[in-house]
């Protein structure tokens, strides 16, 4: 795949404090990215560099080839759905989806042809005319999102669009997203702290902490293959353990040496170890690699979430078997459940 | 219940009272405005002698003639600068942004005559020769405060990104400032353009200082004039009057006559 942005080096800095810490990143034509980070790790900043709305202190943004941090956001082929909508309240539906094309001085016939398919395309048909303002929260979304795809921008980013959703809604859109995205085949750049909708809509995610990188992959890599402990805790839950990798394949912690499926690690290095805690089975005290008292028992919906009191530290465990409090049990996992890191250098 | 009736009562008592007295003073200048003698206090019949009066005085056209200019230009001037610089103030840091409100409620609160004679020297210190410009320029400067004043709070309640959203389409910073900024303000533009006019229209002190070579509003003329009753004042005072309560009226009962046939249009093409 044609790579269609680069960002280079990107460093922003707010009065003195550094936001983006040196960004490299590039992101291909087609692709669902996602820029994944909690609140304050400079996702939103990166963002809004790439609209043209904020100047980088430092580094280049490359698009399509051509060096674009001199270009003015009204000539940049990028559109946004905004975090609140940013709807124009004076204006009707229509009148709001054609905003673009008016400026761009279309034809009226084109305007209304192209808004009328793109009322279709977000499942809006026959609501030209209504005052944005009395729309709900999702409908409204959907005007944002028709508002941005109809100057066929080869880039549509959008910032937190499903914050202010409710679950359900957030879910439906989610799923609509991405058949949106599919539809219109262009690059698709989504800012979220919300690791589960990361995983179920990207392509690529790429994982923001305190204005740095830390990691890019697809959902299934990130989530089974996080590359330190903070990727780990963001996405999903884990139980993450101090250890000792041995040698290739032979790891210790919790005083027992265990079999493991990493590899490349200095001979004795300190490593981060984690299990996520679907993966740990409960079973009978002498079947278990590890024993321990069940300390606490949460329901959770769909699962128990179990927290095992172990001689050595406290192992969260997610399973749809019944167990109670103040019983003995066994732990067991198998070598691919656990997974090594590195440990995180000092800051 | 009776307790409540009795309150209301006294409310409705209390309400009619005010009326009359904000009231009773204009309707009495009003209808003695067709009175057939001189008199100001003794009704002797009806005349409108005092209007045809008032149309054949040149005087009295050239003071209208002057005041509405002076208004119109006024209003326009200040609205459009009082307007940037709301828009620029709520861009900038919040140091700025106070001092420049803190200095813009100044003047308002400053007493007329401080600055009709700050006015008036300054002009004198500058060279300028009084007379329809200086009044002018005097006019512009007190109504761009009041302006600046109104638009303010429509600005802070305004959508942050919503320039941005505009500049995202395609739209050139102007093109933003005008399509999408300036119509969702338009409330404050247009009340801060009602006060600023009748800020001007109404004013006596400042005009009073800077004005010379013979361009006189209709304040300075009627105060010129109150030494010797004379009817005809009344009768331009009616007509003033007229007018605004034809605008006001005009102002409260467009909008809702507008409201209510786009809500009908929306209902009848709703019914697909």
């Amino acid at each position: 795949m044609r790579e269609l942005i680069q960002f280079r080096n990107i460093v922003k800095e707010f009065d003195g404090q550094l936001v983006l810490k040196g960004i490299n990143l590039d992101i291909c034509e087609n692709e669902f990215v996602t820029l994944l980070g909690p609140s304050g790790c400079g996702k939103t900043t990166l963002l809004r560099i790439l609209g043209g709305f904020i100047e980088q202190t430092e580094g280049e943004v490359y698009f399509d080839g051509i060096e674009i941090s001199n270009v003015p956001p009204y000539k940049r082929e990028i559109n946004t759905v905004f975090q609140r909508y940013a709807l124009f309240p004076h204006m009707n539906v229509f009148d709001n989806i054609a905003f673009g094309l008016n400026i761009k001085k279309e034809n009226k016939d084109v305007i209304k042809q192209k808004v009328t398919k793109m009322l279709k395309l977000v499942g809006l048909e026959g609501y030209e005319n209504r005052a944005v303002t009395q729309m709900s929260g999702g409908q409204q979304q959907r005007v944002a999102i028709a508002r941005a795809l109809v100057n066929e921008p080869m880039v549509l980013l959008l910032d937190e669009p499903l914050g202010a959703l409710d679950l359900k809604l957030r879910k439906e859109m989610q799923v609509e997203l991405k058949k949106i995205q599919k539809e219109v085949g262009i690059t698709f750049i989504y800012v979220t702290h919300d690791q589960e909708e990361a995983l179920t809509m990207s392509d690529k995610i790429v994982v923001l902490n305190e204005g740095e990188i830390q990691q890019i992959g697809s959902a299934t890599d990130i989530y089974n293959e996080p590359e330190n402990e903070f990727v780990a805790k963001f996405i999903g839950e884990s139980n993450i353990i101090d250890g000792i990798m041995l040698d290739d394949y032979r790891v210790v912690f919790f005083d027992k040496e265990f079999e493991c499926v990493d590899y490349g690690f200095h001979d004795n290095e300190p490593v981060d170890i984690v299990i996520r805690p679907e993966d740990i089975d409960i079973v009978d005290v002498e079947k278990g690699m590890i024993k321990g008292t069940v300390k606490s028992i949460l329901f959770k919906g769909v699962h128990y979430e179990i927290m095992v009191e172990t001689e050595h530290e406290d192992l969260k465990v997610h399973t749809t078997d019944v167990s109670e409090v103040g019983k003995e049990v066994g732990l067991s996992f198998f070598p691919e459940d656990i997974h090594v890191m590195s440990k995180m250098a000092a800051y | 219940m009776i307790k409540n009736k009795t309150g209301k009562f006294i409310s409705n008592v209390y309400l009619i009272a005010m009326l009359i007295f904000m009231y009773l003073p204009i309707i009495y200048m009003c209808v003695f405005s067709f009175n057939s003698s001189r008199s100001l206090t003794r009704w002797t019949g009806f005349s409108t002698q005092w209007y045809e009066r008032l149309f054949s005085d040149y005087t009295i056209g050239e003071a209208v003639y002057y005041t509405v200019l002076v208004a119109l230009l006024a209003t326009i001037f200040s609205t459009i600068i009082g307007t940037i610089t709301a828009i620029g103030l709520s861009k900038s840091r919040y140091v700025i942004r106070e001092i420049i409100t803190n200095i813009n409620d100044l003047p308002m609160m400053n007493p007329d005559i401080v600055t009709a004679i700050g006015m008036m020297l300054l002009f004198a210190s500058l060279g300028l020769e009084k007379g329809f410009m200086t009044m002018l320029i005097a006019h512009i400067t007190f109504c761009t405060p009041y302006v600046i004043l109104n638009v303010m709070p429509k600005l802070r309640g305004l959508d942050p990104n919503i320039a941005e959203a505009a500049m995202d389409l395609g739209a050139t910073p102007f093109q933003a400032l005008i399509q999408v900024i300036v119509p969702q303000i338009a409330p404050g533009i247009m009340s801060g353009a009602l006060i600023a006019f009748t800020m001007s229209i109404d004013d006596f002190v400042i005009s009073y200082f800077v004005t010379g070579n013979g361009v006189k509003n209709i304040s300075i003329l009627v105060y010129s004039m109150s030494k010797r009753l004379n009817p005809t004042i009344n009768a331009l005072s009616t007509i003033m009057v007229s007018i605004v309560t034809i605008v006001l009226v005009l102002i409260n009962v467009v909008p809702v006559i507008n409201a209510k046939m786009k809500n009908k249009k929306i209902s009848e093409e709703g019914n697909y």
